[in-house]
């Protein structure tokens, strides 16, 4: 099956995304360019972390205007699995599949480092793989990772068990220290309503090697994966 | 005294081509026009010998340019000769964008450093943006994608609000350009001393990644091909960097040079990155080079002059950000994100094309000739017209006289038996010395980095060098940056050497064999006569290194001048070095891994503690003494040895010891790991002063963990390979004790304290407010 990863002029996890992908079984993954008006027959989209058109504006606000990105919205709209990581989460956001806004860091600095987080739900075609509250260890790389919403939105996202992940400590409490950010509810990751379109600031696709360190991203992409082969196979 | 070089044999130049008129408006040439141009009475009359007649204006500020230091290198060119450059896995050596090596299987990789100084001073996050901007374009016009970065940085100390304003400046302008590239930052150094107030350094240095046959020059071959401008359009920006980065800076420099400045967009360099490989594979191109220092002056003649072609282009073409811009301006702009590409004949369109996917522009300026003349036109009416080689190649060189200050070698030879004593308590000294910004760690700087983009990152900054994997294959490339200014202030060979022999090092406790060095020579004024001798020396030094240990200089820049009212910084020869592993899963990080281990040195303590950071943090910033000695044998028998531990996976971590001694290195490599601190029970027998066993600097000390029962086995492979080596004692319980016993003191401290010293000085140092210039929106 084919996922395919969008590339932004100004993507640049794109390529890590595409390796992360390659090395699941039975995936093929292809590359889409922005101009591209269609997505062609693909099971799931990733929209890759990066500063696509510099972050000008605002992060993720002029990609949004992409050709692909109707593309894209259709897909979501029909059902289709999509993943937002890091400046795709923004690019989600403000493309309206995903509510609320990433502002920049409490800190006002980048931050790049591993940070923890709690699963939060495994009712999602990305987390089957995981347990709830198992806490994985995963890098942020960002400036603007700092999850906003309307307090009725967080209550609705609370209240429908969309908050997929949260910044914890290494033995799952929420700490204001373990919150790297200053996200609201120390959120790091949400789905919307239909549950197919998931927005995360942490990059799994950096976690997937053991050369490179801890592998706990691997399930994510794992559950993905068995969630299209089940829903080819039924 | 200063002697002209004598290779200006040949420069009478082929008129055929009538001389330009001077463009009505342009200021007349006076000696005071010359010399606000920086060139000297004898250069101008060998630009009249070259030319026969007087320069227009426009080849004024060329020559003024070309001939600045920066990039004509007159001062240090006939020093720069003494480096060995050569070895069979040199594919590239100096005078190119970047220097190749080969790396194995068929690839290749481009490194390069370069500095951005002067500009970093006057705007730190411009300047040193702009430094990475610049490393990043060398490295991807050679046809190499870059896979990291590196940077080098000196400021002065953090106790003055401008320091910390220049030092957070310049971290956010290296972060935010490579990140936005999408480049892991994978190492660097930085270094704190009040010899920097006012000048800081910042040194970027770059690796790219190739198939070998992907390589392809700046040169502009093939008369009749089309030159074409890419990419940013050219404005006013930056115009006379290079020469204002061969000036000495003075009070006022700071708004009025803003101007010479040039500003980035990493955007467009990412795109730009994108469109050039995808340009040199095309075919449709014969050479490419970045309009870096002196722009699109430096770019056209340097192609010129190293194909041996002449080239022909007219400013009028060249896509501008403004009206109204001259001749002059529109060829000494430093505009970013540019470059000159020679297009084949005929290919012009599939050049545009590849550039319009990537949103950028390119257009056709000029041609390439076979006149041996760098001709500039403006709308076909002639403005400039040099012979290309004797621009490129004749700048006048220098050798001078260099003699060593009176007042360095007295405090070189200071008696520092007194500082030999602790100061207070033992374990008091050592914590304040942790906490130094010099030992400290730099997580502060590294984790406003990307250091994991383009997963391939296996060793992250914070440990002795940077340690990728090389996609597709089991090989690795380590990196790192190396130098002491003090100890090249005492002495600047021996620091050079300590520089050299300390790169080497970090390289091998990662496992990566050291395989060639790019330099970035950080120096004062060079015209007088104490700065010339520490260049002179630090060369030397610097060519004996890596002579001796096989790691030829393929390559780097200079930076001089580097002095503000009259006083210069420490002579500062940067090293950066790479590393090739066969099997980049062997990599052996710094921290401890597991209690029980057993801890070894490997190397001599000995009663050094000339130049040490100890001297500085305790003793009222005293820098004096012998640096330490380097015994670049001993060496050469340590990096095989330790090659040779990790060969055979028998490393658990390995430490080199630098600033702050072995005391700091044990600290270091206790609670650098993941896992949280592990504990430290370590005896010491050597009947030398406790401080200098435990803060003193000696070279050639690497600190070792194993597993207790492969002790024996290490122990005689060291034995085997001419190193002394010695057990130190155990790696503690977690959150354990940090004790360190000597004959005659001890230092004890629970290692949750160690840890918590060594991770929060530099955050606490910089939580105090930064004096920001009014106006500056970047801090």
């Amino acid at each position: 099956m084919k996922i395919a990863v969008i590339t932004f002029p100004g993507s640049n996890c794109d390529h890590d995304c595409y390796r992360a992908l390659k090395l699941l079984d039975g995936v093929t993954p292809e590359f889409r360019w922005h101009r591209d008006t269609s997505l062609g027959d693909v099971a799931a989209v990733i929209l890759p972390g990066g500063f696509s058109y510099g972050d000008y504006l605002r992060a993720g606000a002029i990609a949004r205007f992409s050709p692909i990105m109707d593309a894209v919205v259709e897909f979501a709209e029909a059902g289709g699995p999509v993943v937002g990581i890091c400046n795709g989460f923004q690019v989600l956001c403000e493309a309206g599949l995903l509510p609320g806004a990433l502002v920049r860091n409490e800190s006002l600095r980048f931050q790049s480092h591993p940070v923890h987080i709690r699963v939060e739900t495994t009712r999602t075609p990305f987390t089957s793989e995981y347990e709830e509250g198992q806490v994985l260890r995963i890098p942020i790389a960002h400036g603007e990772g700092n999850y906003h919403a309307e307090p009725e939105v967080l209550a609705e996202l609370e209240g429908t068990d969309r908050i997929v992940f949260r910044y914890s400590t290494a033995d799952g409490k929420l700490t204001p220290e373990a919150n790297p950010n200053g996200s609201a509810h120390h959120i790091a990751g949400i789905v919307n309503e239909h549950r197919n379109v998931l927005g995360m600031m942490p990059h799994p696709e950096r976690a997937v090697e053991e050369l490179l360190g801890p592998t706990d991203g691997r399930g994510l992409f794992q559950s993905l994966r068995n969630h299209l082969t089940a829903g080819a196979t039924t | 005294m200063s002697t002209p070089s004598e290779q200006d044999g040949a420069l009478a130049a082929p008129r055929e081509t009538p001389p330009p008129d001077p463009r009505p408006g342009d200021p007349e040439i006076t000696a005071v026009v010359v010399a606000d141009h920086g060139l000297s009475e004898e250069e101008y009359e060998r630009i009249l010998g070259i030319l026969g007649r007087t320069p227009t204006f426009t080849e004024l500020g060329v020559f003024s340019a070309m001939w600045s230091e920066h990039c004509g290198y007159k001062n240090s060119k006939r020093l720069l000769q003494l480096l060995p450059t050569k070895a069979p896995w040199v594919i590239q050596g100096p005078g190119e964008n970047a220097g190749v090596i080969d790396v194995g299987q068929g690839l290749a990789l481009a490194f390069k450093i370069e500095s951005h100084n002067p500009p970093s001073a006057v705007e730190p996050y411009q300047g040193a943006a702009t430094g990475v901007g610049g490393i990043l374009r060398d490295i991807f016009t050679m046809g190499a994608r870059p896979v990291a970065v590196l940077d080098s940085l000196r400021f002065g100390d953090l106790t003055s609000g401008r320091n910390r304003y220049l030092f957070s400046g310049v971290v956010k302008g290296v972060g935010d350009y490579g990140n936005c590239v999408g480049i892991p930052n994978i190492g660097g150094e930085v270094f704190f001393d009040r010899a920097y107030d006012g000048n800081p350094l910042v040194n970027a240095m770059a690796l790219g990644l190739m198939k070998e046959e992907d390589l392809i020059l700046g040169e502009a071959s093939g008369v009749g091909n089309t030159l074409m401008a890419v990419g940013a359009r050219t404005g006013r920006d930056g115009i006379h960097g290079a020469t204002f980065a061969s000036e000495e800076l003075s009070e006022d420099s700071d708004e009025a040079s803003r101007p010479q400045v040039q500003v980035g967009d990493p955007f467009t360099e990412k795109l730009l990155l994108e469109a050039s490989l995808e340009l040199i594979k095309s075919g449709h191109i014969v050479g490419i080079q970045d309009m870096g220092a002196a722009g699109l002056t430096s770019s056209a003649s340097e192609m010129a002059g190293r194909a041996g072609s002449g080239v022909v282009l007219d400013t009028a073409l060249v896509p501008v950000r403004e009206l109204g811009m001259t001749p002059y301006e529109i060829l000494l702009s430093e505009s970013q994100e540019r470059m000159l590409v020679v297009a084949k004949r005929g290919h012009e369109e599939h050049v545009r094309k590849i550039l319009e996917k990537w949103e950028l522009e390119a257009e056709p300026v000029g041609e390439v000739t076979d006149d041996g003349h760098f001709r500039i036109e403006e709308d076909g009416v002639v403005v400039a017209n040099i012979p290309a080689l004797p621009l490129t190649d004749g700048c006048p060189t220098y050798e001078r006289e260099g003699i060593e200050a009176d007042e360095v070698r007295e405090l070189r030879e200071r008696d520092l038996t007194e500082f030999l004593s602790p100061k207070g308590d033992l374990t008091e000294d050592f914590l304040e010395l942790l906490g130094s910004p010099n030992v400290a760690s730099r997580r502060w700087i590294y984790e406003q980095f990307d250091t994991t983009v383009r997963t391939s990152t296996v060793i992250r900054p914070g440990g002795d060098a940077g340690v990728i994997r090389i996609d597709g294959t089991d090989r690795g490339i380590a990196a790192t940056t190396d130098c002491n200014g003090r100890y090249c202030y005492l002495d600047p060979r021996e620091g050079a050497k300590a520089a050299v022999a300390e790169a080497a090092r970090n390289l091998v406790c990662t496992g990566a064999l050291p395989t060639a060095v790019t330099n970035n020579l950080n120096f004062g004024n060079p015209l007088k006569p104490h700065i010339y001798f520490q260049m002179r020396e630090a060369v030397l030094g610097m060519a004996e290194a890596c002579e001796l240990f096989e790691t030829p200089v393929t390559g780097g820049n200079v930076s001089l001048y580097n002095e503000t009212d009259g006083l210069a910084i420490y002579p500062t020869p940067v090293i950066g070095m790479v590393g090739v592993l066969d099997d980049v899963s062997k990599t052996v990080g710094h921290a401890f891994r597991a209690e029980g281990d057993c801890i070894l040195l490997l190397g001599e303590n000995r009663e050094e503690i000339g130049g040490s950071e100890y001297l500085y943090r305790l003793h009222d910033g005293l820098v004096a003494g012998h640096p330490p000695v380097v015994d670049l044998l001993a060496e050469r028998r340590l990096q095989h040895a330790v090659l040779a531990l990790v060969q055979n996976r028998l490393l658990h971590s390995a430490h080199d010891c630098s600033e702050g001694g072995l005391a700091c290195a044990l600290a270091q490599s206790a609670v650098g790991g993941e896992g949280g601190p592990l504990g430290v029970e370590v005896s010491l027998h050597d009947r030398l002063a406790p401080v200098a066993v435990l803060f003193g600097e000696s070279t050639g000390r690497v600190v070792i963990t194993v597993d207790p029962a492969s002790e024996g086995e290490v122990l005689g492979m060291c034995r085997n390979h001419g190193v002394s080596a010695r057990v130190l004692g155990t790696v503690g319980a977690p959150h354990g004790e940090f004790r360190v016993d000597t004959p005659s003191g001890h230092l004890r401290t629970p290692v949750d304290d160690v840890f918590q010293r060594y991770y929060d000085a530099l955050p606490n140092l910089m939580d105090q407010d930064p004096d920001i210039p009014e106006g500056d929106i970047h801090a």
